[in-house]
């Protein structure tokens, strides 16, 4: 249970992570908070040679308004969501959020930036942050690009990020007055990791409804028919109907692979329920 | 190796850590720190847990080379700290131990809890402690401990 042999790198900057990662293409790793990956490393599940640790780059614990968005930078803390010490542009949403992953003592040191990267796909970022229909920044050699999270998780434990390049912030749209949310999660003990999630974020403004589910098959999914029920003004007396019925049943069965009758079916579908009840509440 | 300068329980220390030795191996063979515990070595059950920077964080998953410039509280560092020598005396009356193993953790979880104002009733503390897993006590013990704390800290204070 201890992390084979590595060098270790403090950097600065994010131009010094850059330069680090090209020298270091097939042999390196970035580690921020380590939340995830000193277990994976004491776990021996990877033997990176050299670790580059970023957590002390001023500028990726920046957040900034910009333009509809507002940018946060990869490295800041579940805890500083949670603890309000960012702005609240989503009505709370991303506080509720972090304040639900793992521990206290997790969440003061792992990062948003580490959990989208590692892309697991019980973790909480991915999902709530593909409802929210965010965007990665992600800083190479030849300048910024942008990743919508639609398309950043490619699959289990993987992105859409090469070996040299930093993910250094994520784009959130700030949500309008009239906009709604919910996260619902399902863990047998508090702070595991959860075997439901159902997000859920309507901006009728932005044209923005979402529906999506985590926790399922290698990455989170969006529900699209319930999706598109959503944005055509779905109301809570609406979820007692058999046709949402019926379209809850398809999207869990077609859209996330989910067995009809099974345990995990029944866990999804409980989730997905609860999380338009609270939503269209709100 | 890499070489850190930080504080240890209000001690300055320069040392030339192994890169990949964890805070927790740090403190207990390093500088013979051996309050803090370790359990399962991979943050989830939280015997391990110590402050940097005043903010609880496990010692299992954080790396010594990290801490740098940083200020390390463990266990052995809180003989003058009031809420601890509470804490200390309720888990004591409150059976909030048995084997002993969890309960640096607990307490450095629990001091932090009630920094935070995060023991407002039974089910807040079961909450919070959700990170810090004990394999005598079945609980009851520990948040009856920290419930009688917390009111002993209320009322010296009122």
């Amino acid at each position: 249970m201890k992390a084979p042999a590595f060098t270790y790198h403090r950097v600065e900057t994010v131009a010094q992570s850059l330069e680090r990662l090209r020298q270091f293409a097939d042999t390196g790793k970035v580690i921020a908070g380590g939340q995830t990956l000193m277990p994976i490393l004491n776990l021996r599940m990877a033997a990176p040679e050299h670790l580059i640790d970023v957590s002390r780059l001023s500028e990726l614990r920046e957040v900034r308004r910009d333009g509809s968005h507002w940018r946060v930078g990869a490295g800041v803390t579940h805890a500083m969501i949670e603890d309000d010490r960012i702005a609240d542009f989503t009505k709370g949403y991303l506080q509720q959020v972090a304040g639900g992953i793992a521990y206290r003592a997790i969440r003061n040191r792992g990062t948003v930036g580490g959990s989208l990267i590692h892309s697991d796909p019980s973790a909480d970022w991915p999902c709530a942050l593909l409802a929210i229909d965010a965007v990665a920044v992600v800083r190479g050699a030849g300048g910024e690009r942008e990743v919508p999270l639609a398309e950043f998780q490619t699959g289990l434990m993987s992105c859409a990020i090469e070996p040299d390049e930093l993910l250094v912030a994520v784009r959130i749209p700030q949500l309008s007055e009239s906009a709604s949310w919910a996260y619902q999660k399902f863990c047998r003990k508090v702070g595991e990791f959860a075997h439901s999630i159902c997000a859920v974020v309507r901006d009728p403004e932005a044209k923005r409804a979402n529906v999506v589910l985590g926790a399922v098959g290698d990455k989170p999914v969006r529900l699209p028919r319930l999706s598109d029920a959503l944005a055509r003004g779905l109301t809570i007396q609406d979820l007692a109907s058999e046709r949402l019925a019926e379209t809850v049943q398809q999207d869990l069965v077609h859209a996330a692979q989910v067995k009809p009758g099974s345990y995990a079916y029944q866990l999804h579908h409980t989730m997905a329920m609860r999380a338009l009840g609270k939503a269209l509440q709100k | 190796m890499t070489r850190i300068t930080c504080t240890v329980n209000e001690q300055t220390v320069v040392s030339e850590v192994d890169d990949r030795t964890t805070l927790g191996d740090w403190l207990r063979d390093h500088l013979h720190l051996t309050g803090t515990h370790l359990g399962c070595e991979h943050g989830v059950c939280g015997a391990c847990t110590v402050w940097v920077d005043e903010e609880p964080v496990r010692a299992c998953i954080t790396l010594a080379a990290a801490v740098d410039g940083c200020r390390v509280r463990s266990i052995e560092g809180f003989e003058d700290d009031r809420t601890m020598a509470v804490l200390r005396e309720s888990f004591s009356e409150a059976h909030g131990l048995q084997c002993g193993y969890c309960t640096p953790g607990m307490l450095l979880t629990a001091h932090d809890m009630l920094t935070r104002g995060r023991c407002e009733n039974e089910q807040q503390i079961r909450h919070e402690l959700a990170g810090n897993l004990c394999r005598c006590t079945g609980y009851t013990g520990i948040v009856n401990a920290i419930v009688l704390a917390r009111d002993r800290l209320a009322a010296s204070k009122g």
